[in-house]
C-alpha cells in the first residue's frame, strides 16, 4: 500500500468513527449486556444483585421442549413467509414494470399493507379470522367451499399458516418495491438484443432479468429473513402464547418480562442472536459466491 | 371551654376551604375494560375527584390478564410513576408486592375484619397489606333456561350430565334448523383464564390443585387426568375448536348472540347478557359449575384489588382514592349498578343488593366453596407455574398428546421450576 492509499484509509477511519461509536453504544452495549446476563441468575425486579451461574441457563434451555418447538416454529415461519414473499413480490414487480396506464397509482396502492402498523393489521386480521363471526368463514361458507366454520387461529394445524399469511400480506410490498427498483435499472438494450436474436421470453427472464436483479433480491431476502427470525408482534396478537405458534422472541420475552427471569431470558435472546448471525453470514457468503460465479461465466 | 370553641372554629374554617389549602392532585388509576368495567370505575373515581377537588386520569389496560400483568411488570420494574393506583388480580400480590406500599397503617383494623377473611389474607405478603380488595369473582355456569325447558332437561349437576345435555340439545336444535348452536363455551386460549377453567375441572373432580399448601406438586393424579381428558373430548363435539383462542369476551360474544347453550364465565357477564340489547335477555340462568362423579361444586376464586405504587408522586391522594373505591358504600353502588360482587359479606344480605342482583345468594354459596390458585405458596414463581399448567392443558385440548402424558411432563417441569426458582 502506497503512502497515499494509507493516508486515505486513515481518513476513512476518521469519517467512520462517529457512526461506529453510535453503533457500539446503541447496539453493541445492549448486546454485550444481554450476553453477560445470560451467564447469571439475574431477576428483573432487582437487577443489582445477581450471581454468576456459568452455562446453567443454556443447559436448561437445551432441555426445554417448548424452546425447541419455538425454534422450529421460527425457522418454519421464516422459510415459508420469505419464500412466498419473494415469489409474490417479484411477480407484482414484473407486472408493475410493464408500462400500464395508472401505474403510479398502482405502485402507491400496493404499499398500503406495508404502511399499516403491524399491531393494527394483526388486530384487523384477528377479527377476519374469527371462527364464528369472521369474514373469511362467512365468505367461504357463502360460496359453499366449506360446510363448517374453520378456527383459523386456534387449530394447531392452521395457526402458523394463518400467521404466515398475514406476514406475506404485509411485507410482500416491501419485496415488490425493491425488485421493481432493480428491474428499472436493467438496460433496455439487453432486451432489444435478445428480441432481435429471437430468444424466448422465459429464457430472457432466467438468463437476463433474474441474474441482473439478483443482488437486489438477495438484499431483500436478507432483510426479510432478519425480520422474520425475530417475529414477535404478529404472533403475540394473533395467537398469544399458544405453544404451536410460539416464536423464539415470544419465548424470550415471556421469560424476561412475564417470569422476570432475566438470566434465562437473556440466554434465549443470545441463542436467537447467534442463530440470526449464523444464518445471515451463511446466506451472504453463499450469495456472494454465487454472484461471483455468475459474473465469471 | 373558650379554647375549645376557637379550635372548633379553626377546624371548621379548615374544612370549608380545602381547595385553598390542598393543591389539587392528579391521580392515575388503571382500570380493567372487560364489559362495562371501565365506565363503572370511572364513575366511582370521578365521584371521589369531585368530592376532594382532585383530578383523575383513567388508564385502560389489556383485557387479557396475562398481558395486563406483563404491562404492570414492565412499568413497575422501570420504577415508573405513570400509574398511581393499580387494579391487580388476586394472584398477583406475591409477584408484585415489592412495588406497592404497605396499606396497613392507613386502614382501620375493623374495616379489614368486616371483609372476607380469605381475600384479605391473599393480599398480605410478609405481614404487609399490599392491596385492598375491590370485588370478588368465581367461575359460574351460565345456561339457557328456555332451551333446557324446551327439551326437558334440568340444570346439570355433574360434568357428565352437562356433556350429555349439551350433546343432545345441540343435535336436536341443529337438526331443527338452529345450525350455529354449540353446547358449551369457555376460555381455552393459552393464558391465565385457562388455568382458572382447568383448575375448576380438576378440583371439582377430586383432583385437588396444581400445587398443595405445602408446596408439593400434586397435579399428576388419575382424577386430574380424567377431568382434562374429558374437556379435550368436548372440543369439536359440544365446544367449537375456536375456544382454544377464546378469552372471556369471545365466549360471551358466542353465548350472548344465542349460539351456545352453556357458558363458563365470571359474574360480570350476568349484567351484560341481560342488558337491553342482548338477544338472550331474560332467557339465562346461572348455577354453580358442575362437579365430577364423586367431587364437589367449585369455582376458581378470582377478584381484583387496588394497590398504591411505591413510585407514586401523589401517595396520600392515591391512598385516599383506594380507601374510597374499596369502601362498603362504593362496593354497594358497583353491585347495584353493574353486578360486581362486594368483598363485604354483609352486603350479600342487603335487601337492595338482593333485589337488584338476584344471583347474589348463588354466588355467596359458590364463593364459600371456591378454590384458590396456588399463588400464595408459589409466590413470585406463580405465573411460571400457571404458564406451565395452561400450556400442558392447551396442548391436550389441541390434541397434542393425552392428559396422562402431558401431566407427567408438567410434573417434571414444575419440579424443575421449583428446584431452580424455589417456592
Amino acid at each position: 500500500m502506497g503512502p497515499l492509499a494509507r493516508r486515505r484509509a486513515r481518513a476513512a477511519w476518521w469519517f467512520l468513527l462517529p457512526s461506529l461509536t453510535v453503533l457500539l453504544l446503541i447496539a453493541g452495549w445492549p448486546l454485550l449486556r444481554t450476553i453477560g446476563f445470560s451467564l447469571t441468575d439475574a431477576y428483573l425486579g432487582d437487577l443489582e444483585n445477581y450471581s454468576f451461574v456459568g452455562l446453567d441457563n443454556f443447559i436448561l434451555l437445551s432441555q426445554d421442549p417448548f424452546w425447541w418447538q419455538s425454534v422450529q416454529n421460527t425457522l418454519f415461519f421464516t422459510v415459508a413467509s420469505v419464500a412466498l414473499e419473494l415469489v409474490l413480490g417479484l411477480t407484482i414487480a414484473l407486472i408493475l414494470n410493464v408500462a400500464l396506464p395508472g401505474r403510479g397509482v398502482m405502485r402507491a396502492a400496493v404499499l398500503i399493507p406495508w404502511a399499516i402498523p403491524t399491531i393494527v393489521s394483526a388486530r384487523m386480521w384477528q377479527w377476519m379470522y374469527n371462527d364464528l363471526y369472521g369474514v373469511f368463514n362467512q365468505m367461504l361458507m357463502g360460496v359453499g367451499v366449506i360446510a363448517e366454520p374453520i378456527a383459523w387461529t386456534a387449530d394447531p394445524a392452521l395457526s402458523l399458516w394463518a400467521v404466515v399469511a398475514v406476514d406475506v400480506w404485509k411485507t410482500t410490498p416491501f419485496v415488490a418495491l425493491l425488485a421493481l427498483a432493480a428491474l428499472q435499472l436493467v438496460p433496455r438494450e439487453l432486451y432489444e438484443a435478445a428480441r432481435v436474436d429471437g430468444v424466448h421470453p422465459v429464457k430472457i427472464f432466467f438468463r437476463i432479468t433474474l441474474p441482473l436483479i439478483m443482488p437486489a433480491l438477495l438484499v431483500a431476502m436478507v432483510f426479510r429473513m432478519l425480520d422474520a427470525l425475530r417475529i414477535f408482534d404478529l404472533i403475540y396478537i394473533l395467537t398469544s402464547g399458544s405453544p404451536s405458534t410460539m416464536s423464539m422472541s415470544v419465548y424470550a420475552r415471556r421469560h424476561l418480562v412475564e417470569f422476570q427471569d432475566v438470566g434465562y431470558g437473556s440466554a434465549a435472546s443470545t441463542f436467537l442472536f447467534a442463530l440470526v448471525a449464523l444464518i445471515t453470514a451463511t446466506v451472504l457468503t453463499l450469495g456472494r459466491a454465487h454472484l461471483t460465479r455468475e459474473v465469471r461465466q | 371551654m373558650r379554647l375549645n370553641n376557637i379550635l372548633r372554629l379553626g377546624l371548621l374554617l379548615l374544612c370549608l376551604s380545602p381547595a385553598t389549602l390542598v393543591r389539587a392532585a392528579t391521580v392515575s388509576i388503571s382500570c380493567g375494560a372487560v364489559g362495562i368495567e371501565l365506565e363503572v370505575c370511572r364513575d366511582g373515581a370521578e365521584a371521589w375527584a369531585e368530592k376532594t377537588g382532585n383530578e383523575i386520569r383513567i388508564i385502560s389496560t389489556p383485557n387479557s390478564t396475562t398481558d395486563r400483568l406483563a404491562l404492570y411488570q414492565q412499568l413497575l420494574a422501570a420504577g415508573s410513576a405513570d400509574i398511581d393506583v393499580f387494579q391487580i388480580d388476586v394472584v398477583w400480590p406475591g409477584i408484585l408486592h415489592e412495588h406497592f406500599i404497605d396499606l396497613k397503617p392507613h386502614i382501620e383494623p375493623e374495616r379489614l375484619r368486616a371483609q372476607f377473611e380469605n381475600i384479605i389474607d391473599a393480599n398480605i405478603v410478609d405481614g404487609h397489606l399490599v392491596a385492598l380488595p375491590w370485588f370478588v369473582d368465581a367461575g359460574l355456569l351460565y345456561y339457557r333456561k328456555d332451551l333446557l325447558d324446551k327439551h326437558g332437561f334440568g340444570v346439570p349437576e355433574t360434568w357428565e350430565a352437562l356433556t350429555h345435555t349439551a350433546a343432545t340439545i345441540q343435535k336436536t336444535e341443529r337438526a331443527g334448523g338452529n345450525r350455529d348452536l354449540w353446547g358449551f363455551v369457555w376460555q381455552g386460549r393459552a393464558y391465565e383464564g385457562l388455568t382458572c377453567n382447568a383448575l375448576e375441572w380438576v378440583h371439582s373432580s377430586g383432583g385437588g390443585n396444581i400445587v398443595d399448601d405445602r408446596g408439593e406438586v400434586i397435579i399428576n393424579n388419575p382424577a386430574a387426568v380424567e377431568a382434562i381428558d374429558q374437556a379435550a373430548a368436548w372440543i369439536g363435539t359440544i365446544t367449537p375448536l375456536g375456544v382454544l383462542n377464546y378469552e372471556e369476551e369471545q365466549a360471551r360474544g358466542v353465548f350472548q348472540s344465542g349460539r351456545a347453550l352453556f357458558m363458563r364465565n365470571w359474574p360480570y357477564a350476568w349484567t351484560l347478557v341481560n342488558g337491553g340489547d342482548s338477544p338472550v335477555r331474560g332467557k339465562v340462568g346461572i348455577a354453580a359449575l358442575p362437579r365430577g362423579e364423586d367431587g364437589v361444586h367449585t369455582g376458581t376464586l378470582g377478584g381484583w384489588q387496588l394497590a398504591v405504587s411505591r413510585y407514586s408522586g401523589v401517595r396520600q391522594e392515591a391512598i385516599d382514592l383506594v380507601r374510597h373505591l374499596s369502601s362498603r358504600r362504593e362496593q354497594k353502588r358497583r353491585a347495584l349498578e353493574a353486578g360486581y360482587n362486594p368483598t363485604w359479606p354483609e352486603l350479600y344480605d342487603d335487601p337492595e343488593v338482593r333485589a337488584a342482583h338476584p344471583i347474589a345468594p348463588t354466588l355467596r354459596k359458590v364463593l364459600a366453596g371456591a378454590v384458590a390458585r396456588p399463588s400464595d405458596v408459589t409466590g413470585r414463581s406463580y405465573n411460571q407455574v400457571s404458564n406451565a399448567f395452561w400450556s400442558a392443558v392447551h396442548a391436550t385440548l389441541a390434541g397434542k398428546g393425552d392428559a396422562a402424558g402431558n401431566l407427567a411432563l408438567l410434573e417434571r417441569r414444575l419440579e424443575r421450576i421449583r428446584r431452580h426458582r424455589g417456592w
